[in-house]
């Protein structure tokens, strides 16, 4: 049963995929162009988040080719669909890097989908541009993450709770989805929260199913956490469509924003358009930008993106922008490295520093990851976010978090002599104990 | 209690004559105006208690403002107005009086910034200041607040409320809030004693919550009767948990029966494993969203009624996809299971990919009415109205669903057909015409489940996939081809599965229902109430 049951969705999603490789095929221009691969569901649970991203970088490969295209020649975007089933992933990226001869991959979103692709990028020994905010705890030669790592979105906005301006937390809720994400970034957070003084009996972890939906018991039970006298916040990593029914449950049993405030790390402008925003006026959000970011590059980001899009209600998120940095940086390495060869561009991609959206520049780390701003942003009656806080400078992605004892110890640097994404400072050796 | 009154008035007398005289009127202008400067939310806050501290009730208007982020800095004046959104512009009014003051587009004007911890300094200010508001709830809502954040200098406008109140719960209230501003001043401990009991009284979270803050700052007596008020509270609420429970898993309940109910007719009676069964659920729920659009576009003032417009259209749209699906591929493959699980799980791959081409992936926003929003107490049981009425509807189904099939004729001869086919196409019943109206019905009536489920879980193509799993739980669980085994098989599961959420988590509960499911269909493989026959051996 389990196995036909398989087998049908592979073949399944297989059609699809060809009709998809058909569609592009038959768009193919002239012979002598640069390939970038997109690898995003445009099918399956994770088709609503990833869709949008393979359309974002539809729009940057138009632009750079409006542009004169790159090293003489023209972009030409490869689109497959891996169809949220993981292991397509990596036989996607198999085909996408062999077959199709692409220069560099855009792609992924859930750490399973990344991990999944990991071996393959490693062997053929291609680039992966990662764009979303992860649990940190890994550092690829062949993979530059530009999310934030825990420490870009989860750590300065349990610091903003704690502060008096966001209202002096002393009891925390660590509610998330049972997935891998939150598990880790909930125990950074755990292990933060008490070295600062939080004593174990003023946080509450829990968990729920992907997909979750009746969230009643939940918060009733975040409502009486939160009944002992001290000011409590919710930390929440819960992903994807759980938010909705999470966040409705929380507006109907009235707890208010100034009372029980949520921060969330997935709860993003694309999440809050299927949301009525009213009741929610105040809860938080951390990311590294927001669509009501008030820049020229933004304004000018957002205009292109709706008439790329042709829809003027569209809304623009982190990920997003973290492919169009990603982007910007691959384009600028390539152009440094005189070639699109991946062994010489992640060479030069290391200190290449392009402009953000949020009035600043992010430059790509020895341990590729990226420099960022921290943003806090309260959910306002429009669906937007109204930014509350933002760090004073730039926060450099840290992969290893100093939170954890396995990985305390471990840095990372890509550049040589060195060479190694898990060097132990105490040992001294190449190849420490990672937690995962 | 005279004293009482005199003071009350002498102080009502005293902020009248405030807020009459100009050069208070100034003053508050002066402050306002203080807002243009403001460079974060810590010298916003400043200016808020500067003119909260005036006790003037004129400053509600300019505070309420703030709070809802309606506040506005004219960028060519640094003028400050209230400013409401209008289609293309911001309508301006002024700060104090509230007469209008022109308009001016959004770029003209910059809003001042609003945060949690100024929208709770706001709520608290706004709590004093509307203590003698001639709305009993804004009363209400104004002792609750004091409720929460207590303070020793509320005791006086309190007493001076107290004084003046004529509606007793509002009253009963009012006094809880003195009781507990009474438990933070440097009263004598005799008055705090008197002020627990009186909080202990109340019973609920908030009281909790406010002891034992007390309990933690206070020694001796006062403690041991914070400490003793607490425990009886607490014991009183565990009881209340599980009235609780019983009602979340009741709620649950309801949910599963309603994604099931379809199932039950489509797999229950006529025995077809239909995997796109959670897509006409999907369905459903998007012609609600169709629906609430065309409403919003067109007709504004009916958005109350859109769910009972999208009802009877859900269920067609619903409907009909079923017909066309039994038709089209259904029929040619009775009486081999699998071939119809492999095929009605790619037409609801189909379904999905269609409604996302249609669409976008993305969510849809799908408001909830006015009666559906909010909650409301009985005890200390908080119950949701979207919940309450998604019970009254499921079972409303049910019902209607139940007469269907015993009452009428249809309903007799889908009975019959199920029981046995070929004799009842000796009777002359046409039985694929009777196959198609039942796979329609049952689709129909997911169709209406989708309506439903668009109030409590988010509108995407995926919505379907949630519930397609549980649905074939409850109906195998309840016994195949039982109408009453449905019913009972949803709520039991509801309410097992709310029992031993809190205890073991949501995600473990789930798998322990699911082990004691199979467990239960090892010893009874047809369900709790089996149907029995010859034609169910087939």
């Amino acid at each position: 049963m389990r196995g036909n049951f398989a087998k049908i969705t592979k073949i399944l999603s297989a059609g699809v995929v060809a009709a998809g490789l058909l569609a592009s095929a038959s768009a193919k221009a002239a012979e002598d162009t640069i390939k970038v691969g997109i690898l995003h569901s445009l099918s399956g649970t994770m088709a609503i988040s990833e869709t949008t991203l393979k359309d974002v970088m539809l729009m940057l490969i138009d632009e750079q080719n409006a542009k004169g295209g790159l090293l003489g020649k023209k972009l030409e975007a490869v689109v497959v669909d891996p169809a949220s089933n993981w292991p397509l992933f990596a036989e996607k990226a198999r085909e996408l890097i062999s077959k199709d001869k692409v220069a560099a991959v855009f792609g992924c979103w859930t750490s399973v989908s990344r991990k999944s692709v990991l071996p393959v990028f490693s062997e053929l020994d291609n680039i992966l541009f990662y764009p979303v905010q992860y649990e940190g705890e890994e550092s690829e030669r062949n993979v530059f993450y530009t999310g934030a790592a825990p420490n870009q979105q989860a750590i300065p906005a349990v610091d903003y709770l704690m502060s008096a301006d966001g209202g002096s937390v002393k009891r925390w809720v660590l509610e998330g989805t049972d997935y891998v994400y939150p598990r880790t970034t909930n125990k950074i957070l755990e292990a933060y929260l008490k070295s600062k003084g939080v004593p174990a009996e003023d946080i509450m972890v829990n968990y729920t199913p992907f997909g979750f939906s009746d969230w009643q018991t939940e918060v009733s039970a975040i409502k009486k956490f939160g009944s002992a006298g001290k000011k409590t916040a919710v930390v929440s990593t819960v992903n994807g469509d759980a938010n909705v029914p999470f966040y409705k449950e929380l507006g109907n049993q009235g707890i208010k924003a100034e009372d029980i405030p949520v921060m969330a790390f997935s709860v993003g402008e694309e999440e809050l358009a299927g949301l009525d925003t009213k009741p929610l006026v105040g809860h938080l959000a951390a990311w590294n930008y927001f669509e009501s970011v008030n820049t020229p590059e933004n304004k000018k980001f957002i205009a292109d993106w709706h008439k790329f899009i042709k829809n003027n209600k569209r809304t623009t998120n982190d990920p997003m922008e973290a492919h169009y940095i990603g982007f910007n940086m691959w384009v600028k390495a390539v152009q440094k490295a005189g070639t699109t060869d991946p062994d010489k561009v992640i060479d030069a991609m290391v200190g290449v520093s392009v402009p953000n959206l949020t009035g600043g520049y992010s430059t790509m780390m020895p341990n590729h990851h990226i420099t960022k701003p921290v943003l806090i942003g309260e959910i306002q009656a429009n669906g937007q976010f109204q930014t509350v806080s933002k760090t004073p400078g730039l926060v450099m992605g840290d992969e290893w978090s100093d939170y954890l004892p396995d990985s305390k110890d471990l840095i990372s640097d890509w550049r040589a002599p060195l060479s190694c994404g898990n060097f132990n400072v105490k040992t001294g050796k190449c190849g420490g104990k990672g937690t995962n | 209690m005279k004293t009482f009154r005199a003071i009350g008035l002498t102080l009502l007398f005293l902020l009248t004559t405030l807020s009459s005289s100009g050069a208070a009127e100034a003053d508050l202008r002066a402050i306002i105006a203080k807002f243009a400067t403001a460079a974060d939310f810590s010298e916003t806050g400043v200016i808020v208690r500067e003119l909260t501290a005036t006790g003037d009730p004129a400053v509600e208007r300019p505070l309420a403002a703030l709070a809802e982020g309606n506040l506005y800095i004219r960028a060519a004046d640094s003028m400050v107005f209230v400013g409401k959104e209008g289609s293309d512009s911001i309508q301006l009014f002024d700060p104090l009086s509230g007469e209008a003051a022109g308009e001016a587009s959004a770029d003209d004007l910059t809003q001042v910034g609003v945060n949690n911890t100024l929208r709770r300094t706001i709520r608290d200010a706004l709590g004093t200041l509307t203590l003698g508001s001639k709305d009993p709830t804004v009363r209400i809502a104004a002792a609750n607040t004091m409720f929460k954040t207590p303070d020793a200098a509320n005791i006086e406008p309190l007493d001076a409320a107290i004084a003046s109140e004529t509606v007793a719960s509002v009253k009963a209230l009012l006094e809880q809030a003195r009781a507990a501003s009474i438990l933070v001043s440097d009263k004598p401990d005799a008055d705090k004693l008197v002020a627990i009991a009186l909080i202990g009284a109340r019973g609920d979270r908030d009281a909790v919550s406010l002891l034992t803050s007390v309990e933690a700052n206070a020694s001796g007596a006062v403690k041991e009767a914070a400490t003793a008020a607490i425990a009886s509270i607490n014991s009183t609420l565990a009881l209340w948990d599980a009235g609780q429970n019983i009602w979340y898993g009741i709620s649950l309940g309801s949910v599963l029966l309603l994604a099931a109910i379809g199932l039950a007719i489509t797999f229950g009676v006529m025995g077809v494993i239909n995997m796109a069964h959670g897509e006409m659920v999907m369905l459903g729920a998007y012609t609600t969203f169709v629906v609430q659009q065309v409403i919003r576009a067109s007709f504004p003032d009916l958005f109350d009624w859109s769910l009972v417009i999208a009802l009877p259209l859900a269920f067609l749209v619903a409907a009909l996809v079923g017909l066309a699906i039994e038709r089209g591929i259904i029929r040619f493959l009775y009486g081999r299971p699998l071939e119809t699980l492999l095929a009605t799980w790619g037409v609801s791959l189909i379904l999905q990919q269609a409604v996302r081409t249609i669409f976008g992936p993305t969510n849809q926003e799908v408001g909830n009415p006015s009666w559906m929003s909010g909650s409301f107490d009985i005890g200390q049981l908080a119950i949701t109205w979207n919940r309450l009425w998604i019970l009254v509807f499921a079972l409303a189904v049910f019902a209607v669903l139940l007469y269907v099939m015993k009452r009428t004729p249809w309903g007799l001869q889908m009975r019959a057909v199920t029981a046995n086919r070929r004799m009842a196409a000796s009777m002359g019943i046409k039985t694929p015409w009777v196959d198609a109206l039942t796979f329609a019905l049952g689709s129909g009536i997911a169709g209406i489940a989708g309506v439903a489920l668009s109030q409590i879980d988010n509108v995407s193509p995926n919505l379907g996939r949630g519930y397609i799993i549980d649905s074939f739980m409850v109906v195998v669980f309840g016994g195949v081809g039982n109408l009453w085994g449905t019913l009972v098989g949803a709520f039991s599961l509801g309410i097992v599965n709310k029992f031993l959420e809190p205890y073991a988590g949501a995600v473990l509960g789930k798998i322990v229902v699911l082990v004691l499911i199979i467990l239960f269909i090892q010893k009874r493989p047809r369900g709790l109430f089996a149907l029995k026959g010859r034609a169910v051996e087939a």
